[in-house]
């Protein structure tokens, strides 16, 4: 009874912790849906189409992977913090090249972000999505114009990285190497053999069973991990973010 | 027969403790490796933030002239970070960092008060350069505490806290911008 009730505070106490835990952060969507993502509804199915269409050909031409993200509110979130922590948990952008951008838009806080990945941070640096954003995105949006806003930024965007990467043959993933813990079962089992051949002189018979057994399983863990990209569906290809980009607000 | 047990079963014990050391040993050193180099991030970043002062003292020269005082501490602080970082001296250049941080700080505020200098293209440029660089900065030291804590934790658990003794693997520290003070944390590497 004492030690249930003793759970109980403790619990109690632990939920009053968390809840007067001042770091918390908003959730980020699991993984996109594809290059465009409203989260807010407000663009309609044939404006995300156009978008979309025209994404999916820039990345087919350049490796280009260019995002766009709205969602309705940060609650209280801060901008840039969560901006990255979209970009490493969606990867856009190839592996290797690290040749994404996601465009931000928090609608209800009127606030902008373009998070560059490594890879385009020669073409597109800091001061140009800075321009970016003031010149061709927020008076658009001040204006209600949400689509071309959104238009004339990738527009912009494309512009800018056009010319950094070509599309080349596709490349199968890398087989990871073997852990080393198969070789361990592999000197484990000879020594068991070994002992067991010595035991069995004595009596001269074979007990072949004893190879038998193990040929299945040690090999299936070792083998290669990885091999073919992500067939259907849309995914990042691996890319990577060090923080580049700008913020704005309209 | 029983000699023969008494001696193989020991040994491939001991062959699996070895092996399996190897692995321990080689992800420990792999796990300091990683906040290194993480370290060696951070730097550059502050780095890149340096290079950009220059620019930006001359910008706001040419509109707010009267705040020469918190310009001439910036261009101050500036050498000092840099000399720091020549001397290697790794919490010297973490306090001229964390200096140059107020600084710069105490400088936007004052930019608001000249409507002129904020509209201009120049230095809405460098604001995003510098608001880039400053987001860079964050970006590497939380990844820089991460590397620290994932070594700090394999040289606490088994079975990296049995090499790590004996190997001299000792903890790294994190990096906590504590909001206000001047405290740095103390750097060994």
């Amino acid at each position: 009874m004492n030690f249930f009730r003793l759970k109980v505070i403790v619990f109690l106490g632990l939920c009053l912790i968390l809840i007067m835990s001042p770091t918390w952060a908003l959730e980020v969507p699991e993984r996109p849906k594809s290059w465009v993502n409203d989260f807010t509804g407000t663009l309609s199915r044939d404006e995300i189409l156009a978008l979309e269409k025209k994404l999916m050909a820039f990345e087919r031409e350049t490796t280009n992977q260019i995002v766009v993200v709205l969602i309705p509110s940060l609650k209280g979130d801060n901008l840039e913090e969560f901006s990255i922590r979209l970009a490493e948990k969606w990867k856009v952008g190839q592996k290797g090249k690290n040749n994404g951008v996601i465009l931000l838009i928090v609608k209800n806080d009127r606030r902008i972000r373009i998070e560059v990945g490594y890879g385009l941070e020669g073409v597109l640096p800091d001061a140009l999505a800075g321009s970016i954003i003031r010149q061709e995105i927020a008076p658009r949006f001040r204006a209600g114009q949400f689509y071309q806003g959104i238009e004339a930024g990738i527009n912009a965007i494309m512009a800018a990285t056009r010319g950094e990467y070509r599309a080349g043959p596709l490349v199968k993933k890398e087989s990871k190497l073997t852990p080393w813990w198969p070789f361990l079962f592999f000197i484990l089992f000879f020594g068991v053999v070994i002992i067991m051949h010595r035991l069995s002189r004595r009596r001269y018979y074979y007990s072949g069973g004893s190879r038998g057994w193990h040929a299945g399983g040690i090999w299936g863990n070792g083998g290669f991990l990885g091999g073919g990209f992500s067939g259907g569906g849309f995914s990042g290809g691996g890319g990577e973010f060090g923080g580049g980009g700008a913020s704005g607000n309209w | 027969m029983n000699r023969a047990l008494a001696v193989l079963i020991p040994l491939i014990i001991i062959g699996i403790l070895v092996i399996g050391g190897f692995g321990v040993y080689n992800a420990l050193v792999s796990a300091q490796e990683e906040a290194r180099t993480a370290w060696a991030q951070v730097e550059n970043q502050y780095q890149r933030r340096a290079d950009l002062i220059p620019n930006l003292v001359e910008t706001v020269k040419g509109y707010a002239k009267q705040e020469k005082s918190v310009l001439e501490e910036i261009t101050r602080l500036r050498s000092q970070w840099g000399e720091a970082r020549n001397t290697k001296d790794i919490n010297k250049s973490l306090q001229a960092a964390q200096g140059l941080d107020n600084a710069l700080s105490r400088l936007m505020v004052v930019v608001e008060r000249y409507p002129e200098l904020k509209s201009n293209q120049n230095f809405l440029k460098l604001q995003d350069q510098l608001e880039g660089t400053e987001n860079r900065i964050s970006v590497e030291r939380r990844r820089y505490n991460e590397a620290v804590m994932n070594y700090n934790k394999k040289i606490r658990t088994f079975p990296g806290v049995l090499l790590a003794n004996i190997f001299g693997f000792e903890r790294m520290p994190l990096f906590e911008a504590e909001a206000g003070a001047q405290k740095v944390p103390t750097v060994k590497f």
